[in-house]
């Protein structure tokens, strides 16, 4: 007989719920080996590499992230500089057409306004000589006539008043004739 | 089988290799003797059997396996390194951080890895060629780990609540809860919590591993014992259930290991949560 029935045979085998003291003390010692060796080395040694192995990957993750962020901040860049280019252009271009616009104007009203100096200088002077070639005229005329009609007469007018009356009179006489001479002159 | 030099065949084979059905021999039925080894010697009064043999043994593979993973690590793992990160992650996110949450459980995740696989390991040896054996079937190795446990949540909950507050804590007292039924709530809440959850914890892994040891060692004898004559077909049929319960039992193993130190984060858990 095998000596394990043997004994179970011949001993009543003991409460398995009775523990022996001796068992629980070395299971308690095996697993405070197991405890020890995981708390103090094997567990802190593995969480440095775990925490490093997440710092290795959210590392690599922020890299990229930032790469990421300065190319899209490159091309932003690049974009506003491109607008505020085109915009530029077209401002000037616009500016170019308006300043060459207002410069024609300008040339324009200024030419207009030499013009019409010129224009009115000329009849102002027209007007100047005439009126004075009128004066000297009438001056002249004016002697003439009464050097003439002194001569033919033999006295000379006494009257200043009414000589200059006559004289009046005779280059209205004068004057009207000649007018009437330009009109149909002109007809 | 019998070729082990440091286990006698008596600690090796639960039953009688030579008595088969139908030779007059009858049928030996595994039972409490199944798990009371003789001693290989003793030192003093103190008695070196294969139960005791087995978990010295189970402990130097779980430090053996843990330094070679763990005790040079790379930031890139090896095949040994990965295996025990996954176990190791597996308690700590899945047991510790989910009950206890990060913040506080930090603390307490060495205790529970250690326990998990320690106490898997010892439940491992039931299926391991020539050990055959659950460590965790003799009730000594469950209770003083359940004794443990219970000497971790109880002094916190006095750290935690004062004596008042752990008082509260411990017989659930809740004024919601009309007079009359109150003061019967506390006393079945005290027993419940502080007298019979250490004895629980540790009976329901022994349970568990002394039924399954059980089974095994019954299909095991039952297959030797009909391999005989027309028994040959039963022994077959015992066979195939030998090898399913085996599959089962390494089931069970991770299980009871998974609920054992999910009970003790919940002890803990209870320990450092506030009154209700």
């Amino acid at each position: 007989m095998n000596a394990l029935v043997n004994m179970a045979e011949t001993e009543v085998p003991q409460n398995p719920l009775i523990p022996p003291i001796p068992e629980l003390v070395i299971g308690l010692i095996a697993f405070a080996i197991v405890f020890f060796f995981l708390w103090k080395k094997l567990l802190p040694s593995i969480n440095r590499v775990l925490e490093e192995r997440r710092e290795a990957i959210e590392g690599g993750i922020e890299k990229a992230e930032a790469a990421q962020q300065e190319a899209a901040d490159v091309l932003q860049q690049y974009k506003d500089q491109l607008a505020e280019a085109r915009h530029e252009a077209a401002r000037l271009r616009a500016e170019a057409q308006e300043q060459g616009a207002a410069l024609i104007a300008e040339m324009r009203a200024e030419g207009q306004r030499q013009r019409e100096e010129i224009i009115a200088a000329g009849h102002a002077q027209v007007e100047a000589d005439r009126k004075q070639a009128a004066a000297t005229l009438r001056q002249d005329v004016g002697k003439l006539a009464t050097d003439l009609a002194g001569k033919l007469v033999g006295e000379s007018l006494e009257d200043h008043a009414r000589q200059s009356r006559v004289i009046d009179r005779f280059l209205d006489g004068l004057e009207e004739a000649a007018e009437a001479d330009a009109s149909g002159a002109a007809r | 089988m019998q070729k082990e030099p440091a286990v006698s065949a008596d600690q090796m084979l639960a039953f009688e290799t030579d008595c088969h059905l139908f030779s007059g021999c009858g049928f030996e039925a595994p039972g409490l003797h199944s798990f009371v080894f003789e001693p290989m010697f003793s030192i003093g009064g103190f008695d070196f059997n294969k139960p005791i043999l087995l978990a010295l043994v189970g402990t130097l593979a779980i430090v053996w396996f843990f330094w070679a993973a763990f005790s040079r690590p790379k930031v890139v793992p090896g095949k040994l390194q990965m295996i025990g990160e996954a176990g190791y992650d597996f308690i700590r996110r899945g047991v510790v951080y989910e009950t206890i949450g990060k913040k506080e459980g930090e603390k307490y995740v060495p205790l529970v890895v250690a326990l998990f696989f320690f106490v898997w390991v010892m439940n491992l040896w039931s299926v391991i060629p020539l050990a055959q054996f659950p460590v965790t079937s003799i009730f000594s190795i469950p209770l003083g780990l359940a004794l443990l446990v219970y000497l971790v949540w109880v002094p916190l909950t006095f750290k935690r609540h004062g004596f008042v507050g752990a008082f509260k804590n411990f017989t659930g007292y809740d004024p919601s809860l009309p007079g009359g039924v109150r003061p019967l709530v506390m006393v079945i809440e005290f027993f419940s919590n502080l007298l019979v959850r250490p004895f629980t914890h540790a009976v329901r892994l022994f349970a568990n591993m002394f039924a399954g040891h059980m089974l095994l060692v019954l299909f095991t004898i039952a297959t030797w014992y009909m391999l005989n004559g027309i028994g040959i077909a039963y022994s077959a049929v015992s066979f195939v259930m030998t090898i399913v319960m085996v599959a089962f039992e390494l089931f069970i193993q991770l299980i009871q290991a998974y609920v054992f130190v999910l009970l003790t984060c919940t002890y803990i858990q209870g320990a450092l949560a506030e009154e209700h």
